[in-house]
């Protein structure tokens, strides 16, 4: 699983940081976006079969690689 | 009965922080004495409703009966059903007394029986109370606490604009004394630079020096170095005379053991567009961002609709900025303002990509250089907003 969402990351961010520092701020660091967000979404529906809707996203609780794959693996 | 305005006047002030008292001392003990609050907040919402406004308070007393039915009529169909077209309606229903609030004036020539103070505010909580009973993210909703939070005395009349989730878990928890303690202080020093931002600076912009400076620029016509001085004179004054009242929400949500959200974090420092609409009337631009922005983006790509991920981000900014223009008012400066900052926020994000592809230099000068920049794009959009200009030159 958290290769899965560290690949998702590294595709979406263009980056390999986040492989380098799981506790990276992806919002203030601007690897991350509204936009990247929702393609987030759709690649943990589509990859990993969990459905997060939009409601359930806040920021401040996806914010780190770490923190995401903790929401990922409470939600699957 | 006397009338008074949220924030307007000391008076004001003399009255809500005695009313708070008994509360806070509750709060300090460790209670919500709700009875007491609810007196107390009907009673604030009497002295802004009521007296020679008292249309103003009917029209919500029917808004606000209209809009829970509406959210308890959806929720029950959405506990069975999930229909995008039922969803669609709702929310159509939802912010139908809003738009006929803001056309009537542009069709009649007069203003709609149905306005009150702060109509736009609470229809975007309630906006977000639908959209996230869809997301099954709300699964029931409690009619006396639904009514509070629509009804929050202290963000009435222009937010910031909190969430129903949010809210109803500080309203039904009551921190410890020492985390209360901490936020009766950060309510303290929001109220006094509230007091600081509202009743002098944006005197001293807007009451003293806006319309002498205005004066000047319209004597001169056209282009002017005096229009130039009204562009950073109105900024500044929008700026401390909103942030103010926003402190000044926000205190007394602290005083009250709710966190409403802030509004502003120092947004003329922001080192692009982009993070400066993470910083300027954040309540209503996380709003714009959550509801509308990702929705659009999460709807477009799910279903395909667009396969350029860049174009549809584009179209997105100016289906949000669009919508944020119009909601402000139909008037020409008003959707110009929006596409403004539709395509400076598309011109920002082309700018952030190349910069990225070529690995150009990130550093203290080029910072302070984006801080320049974005200050006087901002302030520039202000000026289209004002109507200045539409007075200058129509």
């Amino acid at each position: 699983m958290q290769t899965t969402i560290l690949d998702i990351l590294e595709d979406l961010t263009a980056s390999d940081e986040v492989r380098n520092n799981l506790d990276l701020n992806l919002f203030e660091t601007g690897l991350l976006d509204s936009m990247a967000t929702v393609q987030l979404l759709l690649e943990l529906q589509s990859q990993c079969g969990i459905e997060v809707p939009v409601s359930e996203f806040d920021r401040s609780a996806w914010d780190t690689p770490n923190k995401i794959i903790k929401q990922v693996e409470r939600l699957s | 009965m006397p009338n008074l305005q949220p924030y307007q006047n000391p008076t004001y002030f003399v009255w809500l922080i005695g009313g708070l008292i008994p509360l806070m001392i509750g709060l300090l003990r460790g209670k919500r004495w709700r009875l007491y609050e609810t007196g107390l907040s009907l009673a604030f919402l009497l002295l802004t409703f009521g007296a020679e406004k008292y249309h103003q308070g009917l029209a919500l007393v029917a808004y606000v009966i209209f809009e829970v039915a509406l959210l308890y009529l959806y929720l029950h169909y959405r506990q069975k059903h999930n229909s995008g077209w039922i969803f669609t309606a709702a929310v159509a229903l939802a912010i139908a007394p809003l738009v006929m609030v803001k056309l009537t004036p542009f069709i009649f020539g007069k203003a709609s029986l149905l306005g009150f103070l702060g109509i736009s505010y609470l229809t975007f909580k309630v906006v977000g109370i639908v959209m996230e009973i869809r997301d099954g993210a709300i699964k029931e909703l409690k009619f006396f606490e639904l009514v509070h939070f629509i009804l929050f005395f202290p963000t009435i009349s222009s937010g910031p604009i909190d969430r129903y989730r949010r809210f109803l878990s500080d309203y039904q928890t009551v921190v410890s004394k020492d985390e209360y303690l901490e936020m009766l202080e950060k309510g303290v020093h929001n109220i006094f630079l509230g007091f600081l931002y509202k009743f002098i600076l944006a005197y001293l912009f807007g009451t003293v020096w806006l319309p002498q400076v205005g004066h000047l620029a319209l004597a001169h016509g056209g282009f002017s170095w005096w229009l130039v001085l009204y562009m950073y004179v109105y900024a500044m004054d929008l700026f401390f005379d909103f942030a103010g009242y926003s402190l000044f929400a926000v205190g007394i949500s602290y005083f009250m053991g709710v966190k409403t959200p802030i509004n502003f974090n120092k947004p003329f420092l922001a080192p692009n567009i982009k993070e400066f609409w993470n910083r300027w009337h954040m309540s209503l631009s996380f709003w714009f961002r959550d509801y509308i922005y990702m929705r659009f983006v999460f709807f477009v790509m799910k279903n395909k609709l667009l396969q350029d991920r860049i174009l549809i981000s584009q179209v997105g900014y100016l289906v949000l900025f669009l919508i944020m223009g119009f909601w402000h008012g139909l008037t020409w400066y008003y959707i110009v303002y929006g596409l403004y900052h539709a395509l400076a926020i598309i011109i920002c994000d082309m700018w952030l990509r190349f910069k990225k592809k070529h690995r150009l230099p990130h550093n203290k000068a080029t910072k302070a250089l984006g801080v320049v920049i974005t200050f006087n794009t901002v302030c520039l959009s202000f000026l289209i907003f004002s109507g200045f200009l539409d007075k200058l030159f129509f």
